[in-house]
């Protein structure tokens, strides 16, 4: 016999198998998921859901598809949220201090209160991250920021309306873009292409019988 | 965690570990593994497949579910659409939102098109957001992009289309250098130079990656573009029909607004079919590491409109899906972690095979032990060891957390710490090998200014592909179907909007009479409980 909880989901009761996760056990009882589900496996921040165990005072926020039903949950499903996100083009930004202070001012207004760090799906430290972003340091923002799925269950917390993910994923593209060192062996190779040094070579393996490609296949080196 | 019967076997994993470690698993001969293939790989259960009867790729086979699919009818031979009435009219309509169709709104956008994407959830909602281990290009010094057709060409089995698999590796250093001017943070040492592993038959370190959240980065970077692009991504809409005109070139989709059940009409002189994948159909029972969206919509759109297929009867099933726990049951488990060093080892500790055959190979090495009696029974089937506290011992502790700090999370929810004890695996269903058939151009041959690029396309890899060259297929494919679409939209003129390929479908279906009962695409998978 199968071990069954109760769950609310939206506040109607539902009996449902308590191996189930939240995203399961809803299609278990019969909910046809539209939005609310993307990836159903933890790196989409589609199915970003808010829920109570009966009883208990704490609000806690999860991603539906990563966290296991237990008995009392009373659970909510925020499939959109109004996070900001600023349009610019990244071609004319500058790495520096500056280029949060103009797009993402409000992150100066954060009263601490750490609530976004308490709300991530991920455990990331949040607010740590808001603050490198605040003192502009971006490459301490983007790689504490990294592993963020825009869930957006921060924003839904924050008392001063920041969208976190928006700001990680500013740090970051600044980061990848003008922080980190240039990758001059793939600039090098890029160039080589283009001025045509494999079209000869390219060409030749194209036209070769199965046979030969298969001997040559076969028999190449593997780096150790 | 654990069963007690797990456990066992965990304890016989620890004792042949130091063993194990100091000598490389001997690598298949091609005899060898032709015979593996052929005794275990699920391609090869013909029970599997089932003839499609009409259309292009008559008498050809496909994976039951699909050909189900290709037997049913539109949505729209019962609805009234008014094709007058327009909604959307544009250059170049993309139709899904995920790392192909974003690539090539992007480009489309940069040659001047009036672009715009449509996709059935939200933009991001994508088989790119998951891929976990890197993408693929021959950009160091002891590679080329000969090398890595070979590489991809052998692993593939010898039946990539020469045109398209030139088009991936030669483009792919531009690919990597693209993403990276848009913002990538791949994984490079403090000189800049990018940290490369191998995948499962590479015979280079090409593999870059963002740790394990390599198609994560690469799409919330693209996503990011387009939308500071102010490109339109119409969300919650799927295509469900392509329009023809009188002149029988594509000339725009029927979408569905999926919220509302609207109809509506949009117009374009160049179509790029950008759907992804088919996991969702569960071909053969097996679990998916696919997004909730992959169910071969574009295949049908494009079938039913007469593009062929290619290799539809070949699938990829990922060897190390997870067996355990059962929450996560399909999950990817990133080759990845078979590129830093962990091995697959059966329930008696023996490392059966090297971690880094191909994939095929791979699998139905696994699916065999499984089915000798070598595997870990689980709740729901067996699977076998993927030896992760290796990973710390050979690239030290703290290893796992750096680079593959998604596995870990995704375990530690199930208090599996993977730095102390094994994962357990199984193939899942991960990836068509096969899809529509293009030209080195990015179009279909049979349908004028429709083109199609990502895992809809059949023919970049052959019949089997290697870890890294989907992300990389993407990016290549995408961004060349955005540039070709946007210049040839300059070019058309056109004509009357029609939907009779619909009804000429359906009258072939009902004189073969196969005719299913349902309506495809089918959109979303059936998980509701009244709908299984």
């Amino acid at each position: 016999m199968e071990n069954m909880v109760n769950v609310y989901f939206y506040g109607k009761k539902y009996s449902v198998p308590g191996d189930l996760t939240i995203m399961t056990a809803m299609e278990y009882a019969g909910y046809t998921l539209n939005r609310g589900c993307g990836c159903r496996h933890g790196f989409c921040g589609a199915c970003a859901t808010i829920y109570r165990i009966k009883g208990k005072n704490e609000l806690k926020t999860c991603l539906a598809c990563q966290t296991q039903v237990q008995e009392g949950m009373y659970v909510a499903s925020i499939p959109f949220f109004p996070t900001d996100k600023r349009t610019y083009s990244i071609e004319e930004l500058k790495a520096d201090q500056r280029v949060m202070m103009e797009l993402y001012p409000e992150i100066y207004a954060c009263i601490g209160c750490n609530a976004c760090t308490k709300a991530c799906t991920q455990s990331l430290n949040v607010m740590q991250y808001i603050a490198y972003a605040q003192r502009g340091e971006l490459e301490k923002c983007a790689e504490e920021s990294f592993d963020c799925v825009s869930c957006g269950c921060c924003s839904v917390r924050c008392p001063a309306g920041i969208s976190h993910p928006m700001v990680g994923l500013l740090a970051r593209r600044l980061t990848g873009k003008y922080i980190a060192p240039k990758s001059e062996h793939v600039h090098a190779r890029v160039e080589e292409i283009n001025h045509g040094q494999y079209d000869e070579l390219i060409e030749a393996i194209m036209q070769k019988p199965i046979e030969e490609m298969k001997e040559l296949y076969n028999t190449r080196d593997i780096e150790k | 965690m654990f069963t007690p019967e797990m456990l066992e076997s965990v304890k016989k994993v620890e004792a042949t570990r130091a063993e194990r470690m100091k000598t490389e698993p001997r690598r298949m001969t091609a005899e060898e593994k032709d015979e593996l293939l052929k005794a275990y790989h699920p391609d090869y259960r013909a029970e599997g497949f089932k003839e499609i009867k009409i259309g292009p790729n008559k008498g050809q086979k496909a994976p039951v579910e699909l050909t189900n699919l290709l037997h049913s009818n539109s949505r729209l031979l019962t609805e009234k659409v008014d094709l007058s009435k327009i909604d959307y009219d544009v250059d170049v309509l993309v139709i899904g939102g995920g790392g192909a169709g974003t690539s090539a709104a992007i480009e489309a956008h940069e040659a001047g098109a009036n672009v715009m994407i449509v996709t059935k959830l939200r933009i991001g909602d994508a088989n790119t957001m998951m891929a976990e281990g890197g993408i693929q290009a021959a950009d160091k010094e002891n590679d080329s992009p000969v090398q890595h057709y070979l590489d991809a060409f052998g692993g593939g089995h010898f039946s990539a289309r020469p045109e398209l698999l030139r088009r991936l590796v030669m483009e792919a250093p531009d690919a990597i250098r693209w993403l990276n001017d848009l913002g990538v943070m791949f994984d490079k040492d403090e000189d800049g130079r990018m940290v490369t592993t191998h995948g499962g038959g590479t015979s280079r370190k090409r593999m870059h990656a963002c740790k394990d959240y390599s198609g994560a980065e690469i799409m919330r970077t693209v996503r990011d573009e387009a939308l500071n692009r102010q490109i339109p991504v119409v969300e919650f809409t799927s295509a469900v029909e392509l329009i023809k005109d009188d002149k029988g070139q594509v000339a725009g989709a029927v979408l569905l607004n999926m919220e509302t059940g609207d109809y509506l009409v949009a117009r374009a002189k160049t179509v790029i079919i950008a759907t992804g994948g088919a996991g969702r159909l569960h071909y053969q029972n097996f679990p998916t590491s696919n997004h909730y969206g992959a169910t071969a919509d574009g295949l049908i759109l494009g079938y039913r409109a007469g593009a062929p297929l290619l290799y539809q009867d070949t699938i990829q099933y990922h060897p190390t899906g997870v067996a355990y726990p059962s929450q996560i049951f399909g999950a990817l488990v990133t080759e990845k972690v078979r590129s830093l060093g962990a091995m697959l080892v059966n329930k008696d500790g023996e490392a059966y095979a090297h971690p880094l055959e191909t994939r095929d190979v791979s699998a139905s090495a696994i699916i065999r032990e499984c089915a000798n009696g070598k595997g870990v029974d689980t709740p729901l089937g067996s699977g076998v060891w993927l030896d992760t506290p290796m990973i710390e011992i050979l690239g030290g502790e703290g290893t796992i957390e750096k680079r593959i700090p998604a596995m870990l999370r995704m375990y530690l929810n199930y208090g599996i710490d993977m730095r102390k004890v094994p994962i357990l695996v199984y193939p899942t269903l991960h990836y068509q090998n096969g899809g529509l058939e293009i030209g080195g151009d990015g179009f279909t041959k049979a349908i004028p200014n429709l083109l199609v690029a990502g895992e809809a396309v059949g023919g970049i890899h052959g019949r089997n592909r290697l870890m890294g060259n989907s992300l990389l297929d993407i990016i290549v494919f995408g961004r060349n179907a955005g540039k070709a679409a946007a210049a040839r939209a300059k070019e058309i003129t056109l004509g009357e909007m029609n939907l009779d390929h619909v009804q000429a479908y359906a009258q072939e279906l009902k004189e073969a009479g196969v005719e299913q009962e349902g309506v495809s695409p089918m959109l979303l998978p059936k998980y509701a409980r009244h709908e299984r």
